[in-house]
């Protein structure tokens, strides 16, 4: 069975959710720890949300020099598939495995939402179960969460068609080009700030078209990622 | 024991959203004139010794390396801290 592995640091919040995740979508879920950098040969990662390190100094700024992610950086580079979610999205932009960074959302509020997303890029790992123009609606809750990169970044990543999602409708947190996730150019490391591993079972994620809490859209990022190790 | 001090302060391009929340809550404290705030971070790095330029150098790579991130951050200042206030 394909294994898939989460990894936690200090402050870490959402390891226990994404494991879950990993689990509902179909595959085994291993938990790696910061300080160990074995990799206990899974065949994909999640860096999953969560406060690590108290975000001192900057959001994932301490965890990007953690044993285990100089082994993630490493295994990345080969093709790992790794999925960063929030905190792990900083700690992926912060260890150089994404472009750009994430500051404090304009309007300084912490903000907690169930937010609609448009996917623009399905060619990546963790987005092939999707259709491009898809909306998927998983909730976002976060400080730091408004994307900025410079110019030339962020035309190369039009250019190249790796803003994997974008903000629906209202753009919640200031970010450049209402990016919510992005990806390498190989399309096997995406980052975003909502969290999919909070809408994976009906009873516990956002509204659905089924009714209140019925959304499961994240769980096709963790089917997607199964489907692409096949 | 010797002192550096490592100043690090966002982009000007970069929008400060802590240093405008400031800005505008000093009139408030009547507190007028200040058109703009910007808000960085101050680190103090001390060692045994003095601080020599082997110190420094050190301190310069600590400040590039993981003081600041290149995207959002310049580093402005890597000095010996002198105890003297301007």
């Amino acid at each position: 069975m394909t294994k898939v592995g989460v990894v936690t640091f200090p402050g870490t919040l959402d390891d226990r959710d994404a494991a879950r995740a990993v689990r509902l979508a179909g595959a085994t879920a291993v938990s790696l720890w910061h300080a160990d950098a074995d990799l206990h040969g899974v065949d994909a990662v999640v860096l999953p949300g969560g406060f690590s390190y108290g975000d001192y100094l900057r959001a994932g700024a301490i965890s990007r020099f953690a044993p285990v992610m100089t082994s993630i950086v490493e295994a990345a580079g080969k093709g790992l598939p790794v999925l960063g979610i929030c905190n792990g999205f900083q700690v992926l932009t912060e260890a150089h495995l994404l472009p750009g960074s994430m500051i404090k959302n304009d309007h300084l509020h912490f903000i907690c939402r169930e937010q609609a997303l448009t996917v623009e890029n399905n060619r990546t790992a963790w987005t092939g179960d999707f259709a491009v123009g898809d909306t998927v609606t998983v909730p976002l809750k976060n400080q730091d969460g408004q994307y900025v990169a410079d110019a030339d970044t962020l035309e190369r990543l039009e250019g190249e068609g790796r803003v994997v999602f974008r903000y629906r409708e209202v753009n919640p947190n200031g970010s450049r080009h209402d990016i919510a996730g992005i990806t390498n150019e190989a399309g096997n490391v995406v980052g975003l700030m909502p969290h999919p591993e909070h809408a994976v079972e009906a009873g516990f994620g956002p509204d659905g078209a089924k009714g209140p809490r019925t959304g499961t859209d994240g769980l096709r990022f963790f089917t997607s990622v199964l489907h692409a190790l096949v | 024991m010797g002192r550096v001090v490592v100043d690090v302060m966002p982009k000007p391009e970069i929008l400060d959203p802590q240093g405008k929340a400031v800005a505008r809550a000093l009139p408030r404290l009547g507190i007028e004139g200040f058109t703009s705030v910007r808000q960085g971070k101050r680190f103090e790095l001390e060692v045994e010794g003095p601080v020599t330029e082997a110190v420094l150098a050190a301190a310069r790579e600590a400040a590039t390396t993981m003081l600041s991130n290149p995207v959002i951050e310049d580093v402005v200042r890597v000095a010996e801290d002198t105890g003297v206030v301007a």
